[in-house]
């Protein structure tokens, strides 16, 4: 319906300019629009804070969301270093036979280490733990076999590759039974694929929310200079001319919505850290709170101005075409 | 430079405001557009600077068919024209210079260009050195002066007026008159539609007088 830019910004007939002179007065033009709505936004702090503040909070919520994922993550990551495996031998077995065996599985490139736990020592630890005491007492003979407890090596590192571990270590002669727990560790995976998806769905059902945020706020700004852009366009501005600041207007809501949100997330992570790694320090754990790193902190920023700038296009491009002069 | 053939207009609400009227205006000569309100005086400006389109005949602005300009094109057509409004129409928040200026800054003018063009152009209507001034701070014939500087500083072609002197005395409508004169003399096509007989009766230039929508002769007291 409506021509190219190229026509709608041509000079009028007669003022035809190099090309040089046409680029730098476009990027002036730019440039002076950038800081004319700059300056705007800052005339009236209070409404400009308030929407930043309402961006920021809509956009701190999945990043909140993905920094839980993303840590929980950490947690489950190196799943090797947390699962131990139990070979239960068979019986009846020497202690020769035994020995022999747990150097068969500490020799695999798949296994960090090895520990044979003898007959004896397993009915100590049974005796240790309490209620068993008195049940192993009433047994007449010792009816444990020797075992032994596998740490996996670093390289497996998925609740499969455990389990692909586990099933070979089954095979070997003289092994009875395996024993594994990654169970805890799928279930955890799961939830967490569960968290990711709600996060995406929170991006994107937040990232809509800074959209008609940022249009609305759009949309009363167009209505409060009715009288302007109608002046603006009897002199013969085109759309894209009067829609211009409006735009930057847009992005700024969204940019500056971004650094709000960047400031909250970074906030909360400082204020969790030092509660967080107390309790990993009580379960012996080196794990830290992860905040957001460079690149997602870009993404947030950016991504806040992207959504500003789409806000406000739609709005513009919409309520901008309805208003006609009249002379 | 302008030309209506059998151009025929009425309003979606019904009005008919324009009957077949057909004059044309030759480059560089300038008219006055007499009638009583209602006559169709604005919409013949309408149709000139396209805020309105015929509903039926033909308008043609510097060689160019209105109807073949697409609602993309309007703004680009709209800067041959230049247009003086009887409120004048100024961005109260803005100091002169920059509405003078506007025009220029939306054709994309280098902002060297426009300090010395918008001095130019208040030059032209006598209001040199008020460049800072904000327009509630100047008197409603300097206001409508204003108006017409920013309506010529693009050096458009064209130059039309929908009662600019209708909110001024007649000291100040004559002076603000005889602007619209001089821009002519320099070779400006102008269209100045007024009721006030008294003030153009001071000038020897072309009237074209619209009663009920179609051009008539002039009234007796016209006439004279």
């Amino acid at each position: 319906m409506s021509l190219p830019e190229s026509v709608t910004r041509a000079p009028p007939a007669g003022s035809r300019r190099p090309a040089s002179v046409v680029l730098s007065s476009w990027l002036e033009r730019h440039a002076q629009t950038f800081v004319a709505s700059l300056g705007k936004l800052a005339r009236q702090p209070f409404a400009t804070l308030l929407t930043l503040g309402v961006i920021g909070l809509g956009l701190a919520l999945p990043a909140c969301l993905h920094l839980v994922v993303l840590n929980a993550t950490t947690v489950t990551a190196g799943v090797g270093d947390t699962v131990q495996l139990s070979a239960y031998l068979r019986l009846p077995m020497s202690a020769e036979q035994a020995r022999k065996v747990r150097q068969v599985i500490d020799a695999r490139d798949d296994v960090q280490s090895a520990r044979l736990v003898t007959p004896e020592e397993g009915l100590r630890e049974f005796e240790s733990m309490s209620g068993f005491g008195d049940a192993l007492k009433a047994l007449e003979g010792n009816p444990l076999p020797y075992a032994v407890m596998i740490r996996p090596a670093p390289l497996v590192d998925t609740p499969e590759a455990v389990d692909a571990l586990a099933e070979e270590l089954r095979g070997l002669p003289g092994v009875e039974l395996v024993q594994v727990d990654t169970e805890w560790v799928r279930r955890l995976e799961a939830i967490l694929e569960a968290l990711r998806q709600v996060v995406l769905l929170a991006a994107i059902l937040l990232g809509a929310g800074v959209v008609v945020i940022v249009g609305n706020t759009i949309r009363l700004d167009i209505n409060s200079r009715r009288e302007e852009i109608e002046v603006i366009k009897l002199v013969g501005g085109s759309n894209a001319f009067v829609r211009r600041p409006f735009l930057y207007s847009g992005v700024w809501y969204g940019l500056g919505g971004g650094l709000v949100a960047w400031l909250i997330v970074t906030s909360a992570v400082g204020l969790l850290a030092g509660p967080i790694e107390r309790v990993a320090a009580l379960y012996a754990s080196a794990f830290r709170l992860q905040g957001l790193d460079y690149a997602a902190s870009l993404v947030l920023v950016v991504g806040g101005g992207v959504l500003g700038w789409v806000g406000s296009w739609v709005t513009a491009s919409y309520h901008l075409r309805r208003i006609e002069p009249r002379a | 430079m302008i030309s209506f053939q059998r151009v025929y207009k009425r309003y979606p609400n019904g009005r008919e405001a324009l009957a077949e009227i057909s004059f044309d205006l030759a480059s560089g000569e300038m008219a006055f557009l007499t009638g009583h309100s209602g006559a169709g005086k604005s919409t013949v400006l309408k149709l000139i600077a396209l805020l309105e389109r015929p509903t039926r005949g033909q308008v043609t602005v510097n060689g160019q068919n209105t109807a073949t300009v697409k609602s993309g094109g309007i703004p680009a057509f709209r800067r041959q024209v230049g247009v003086v409004f009887q409120d004048h129409k100024l961005l109260a928040d803005r100091p002169v210079h920059d509405n003078v200026a506007l025009p220029l800054v939306i054709a994309g003018a280098p902002r060297r260009e426009l300090d010395r063009r918008v001095r130019a152009a208040l030059d032209q209507v006598g209001l040199l050195g008020k460049e800072t001034s904000f327009p509630m701070e100047l008197s409603a014939g300097e206001q409508q002066r204003v108006g017409i500087a920013r309506a010529v500083i693009t050096k458009p072609p064209v130059l039309i007026a929908d009662e600019p002197t209708g909110n001024l005395d007649p000291d100040l409508a004559l002076e603000v008159m005889n602007v619209f004169k001089r821009l002519n003399d320099v070779g400006v096509t102008v269209m100045v539609a007024t009721h006030d007989v008294h003030l153009i009766d001071r000038f020897r230039v072309r009237r074209i007088h619209i009663e009920h929508g179609q051009l008539a002769g002039l009234p007796p007291d016209v006439a004279a």
